[in-house]
């Protein structure tokens, strides 16, 4: 596992690994009857799925029905919700880390998080990045490191000349990339998206998956979507939620993408994945 | 097919498209415009007032203002004010002391209150009753203050150790200020949008780096603003200082936080009742020079506020 003092570098998956359709190979994160509470508001029943690594698990559904709240679980952000209780477990290296025991800023130095709507620090573009990388202790070169995460985004090309500039300065797109230059910053083992690409245009949309697509060589990726076609595109795990009758999101279906867009095997996906609803 | 699309639709006619405002629209024009004059009429009635109120000092003052006004420590015989040997620095003097001390007190401690609040307390019900109790002591009269001051810090810890000193003339003001700056500081802190903060917890950041690094230098300038109200608030107040044992007069200069002091207002107070034209003259240029004061403290203060809200480029 990766800590805090490592280069950016990790073992790169073999092609023949990735290729081989349906092999989502070993499992990083395994959650398991996971239930979230709001108060007393039952937003989240019984989830169960493994998250492959260096893959691109995305997690697709309606409006509503706890994707985001499952996503937020992984790396305890919704510790900061007053009135959040995620029960359940969620397995990372044989850690539970939803354990009282386990320090929530400890998990979110490895597992890493890019929201929806970009936002980066009212800071200078530099400053963004190495923020992250000094206060989680990360010594060395920082100037190489801003330089390397900035090339890991795809963003170096378009901000290398001016790295003092202000990080809201940039557009949506950027903005985006400069999240998740920020995030690899960290060097963390898995990292979180939230609907990433909601926010922006339909071409920094795609300059981001195909970064996504970069990026799973060395990190596990999983990200929430709206946009069934991106998930289609871009993952390699698909796992369908969506809400019983009792409003709260379960989850339906999970399994390779392939699988779950050409046999889906609940009529509830087929029916979503058709466009007859959501 | 819908009604809607064919039912006649306004300008498209025979006659040619007219844009200006039809009667109706007319009307809620000029009920927008008399709204404007009203807001337009408050704006410039508080600032007719205080300028009604800065041409009535600097007339009274005029005649006594000069430098010496500055150098001069206070007096109170007419002759040596007619011969333009009084000024007020014993209590520009303790006037900044004043400040100091207040102010030294009050923002570390508020500020540290106002993130505890806002970043750190769990919302129990002790936490409301803290809140309730910050609300509440913004409210109560200064002069409540003062006798704080007097009883707790002049008398309880006894007359040898603070004593009527500027010590405690100056807790006691920062007592006063305490609330108004948590209050002030609570909400700009509030303001900071929760994106920001979540950004930097996802990096693994503990509570602390992130009020530090991000929500407090976002805050800055509503903290500051908040802060620079509270505290010119501060150096007016005479009532609290009198009753928590500033004196109506002395003869030296502070120099040390045992030491006794007048503050300006205190010291103008004192010199406005008095029949003499001269003197009363002499208390009119105080006040001019109590405003000189209050605008010098107000730009460092705005001066420091530019300089800490550099750090956020938005």
């Amino acid at each position: 596992m990766a800590t805090a003092t490592d280069e950016i570098h990790a073992p790169v998956t073999t092609p023949s690994d990735r290729a081989e359709p349906g092999s989502l190979g070993e499992t990083i994160i395994d959650l398991k009857e996971v239930n979230v509470h709001y108060g007393s508001f039952h937003a989240v029943s019984g989830v169960n799925f493994k998250v492959p690594k260096n893959r691109i698990t995305a997690l697709i559904g309606p409006s509503g029905c706890g994707k985001s709240t499952v996503l937020r679980s992984i790396n305890r952000m919704n510790d900061l919700v007053p009135g959040a209780r995620v029960t359940g477990e969620i397995n990372y290296h044989g850690v539970d880390l939803n354990s009282a025991k386990v320090d929530a800023v400890e998990v979110r130095r490895r597992i890493g998080m890019v929201f929806q709507k970009p936002n980066p620090f009212p800071k200078s573009i530099y400053e963004n990045i190495a923020w992250g990388a000094r206060i989680n202790g990360i010594k060395g070169n920082m100037d190489e490191r801003v330089e390397r995460c900035l090339r890991g985004a795809a963003l170096w090309d378009e901000v290398h000349d001016k790295l003092k500039e202000s990080g809201l300065a940039l557009s949506g797109g950027q903005q985006q990339r400069l999240c998740i230059a920020r995030t690899l910053a960290i060097n963390p083992d898995v990292i979180l998206m939230d609907e990433p690409c909601s926010a922006l245009d339909p071409i920094s949309t795609l300059k981001i998956e195909d970064l996504m697509r970069e990026l799973v060589r060395q990190y596990t990726i999983v990200i929430v979507t709206h946009n069934m076609q991106q998930a289609a595109r871009v993952s390699d795990q698909t796992v369908f939620f969506s809400l019983n009758d009792k409003r709260q999101g379960v989850l339906v279906e999970a399994g390779p993408t392939r699988e779950i867009f050409t046999k889906p095997r609940d009529q509830r996906t087929e029916d979503y994945i058709t466009g007859r609803f959501g | 097919m819908s009604s809607i699309a064919s039912a006649p639709r306004p300008g498209v006619q025979d006659a040619p498209l007219s844009l200006s405002a039809g009667p109706q629209l007319r009307r809620r024009q000029i009920r927008a415009e008399i709204a404007k004059l009203i807001f337009l009429a408050a704006t410039a009635s508080a600032g007719i007032v205080l300028l009604i109120l800065l041409a009535r000092v600097v007339s009274q003052g005029w005649g006594a203002l000069d430098l010496s006004l500055l150098r001069e420590n206070i007096s109170q015989t007419e002759s040596r004010i007619a011969d333009g040997r009084a000024g007020y620095y014993n209590g520009i003097v303790s006037t900044l002391w004043l400040v100091a001390i207040s102010a030294g007190f009050a923002i570390p401690v508020g500020l540290g209150a106002a993130v505890y609040l806002e970043e750190y307390a769990p919302d129990n019900w002790f936490t409301r009753i803290v809140q309730l109790n910050i609300a509440n002591l913004a409210g109560v009269p200064s002069v409540v203050y003062g006798l704080l001051g007097l009883g707790l810090l002049v008398e309880f810890f006894g007359r040898d150790f603070l004593g009527r000193s500027i010590l405690a003339g100056g807790l006691t003001l920062g007592l006063l200020v305490l609330p108004i700056i948590i209050i002030s500081a609570q909400e700009a802190i509030r303001a900071v949008p929760l994106s920001l903060r979540q950004a930097g917890f996802a990096l693994g950041a503990t509570p602390w780096q992130v009020a530090w690094h991000h929500v407090l230098p976002a805050a800055a300038p509503g903290i500051l603003t908040g802060t620079i109200l509270a505290v010119a608030r501060a150096i007016g107040e005479t009532a609290p200082v009198l009753v928590a044992g500033a004196a109506l007069y002395i003869t030296y200069v502070p120099n040390a936080p045992g030491d006794g002091y007048s503050p300006l207002p205190v010291q103008v107070f004192n010199l406005l009742g008095n029949a003499q034209e001269d003197i009363r003259q002499f208390a009119a240029a105080g006040i001019i020079v109590m405003m000189v004061l209050l605008l010098a403290l107000n730009s460092v203060a705005i001066y420091l506020r530019e300089r800490a809200t550099r750090r956020v480029r938005w």
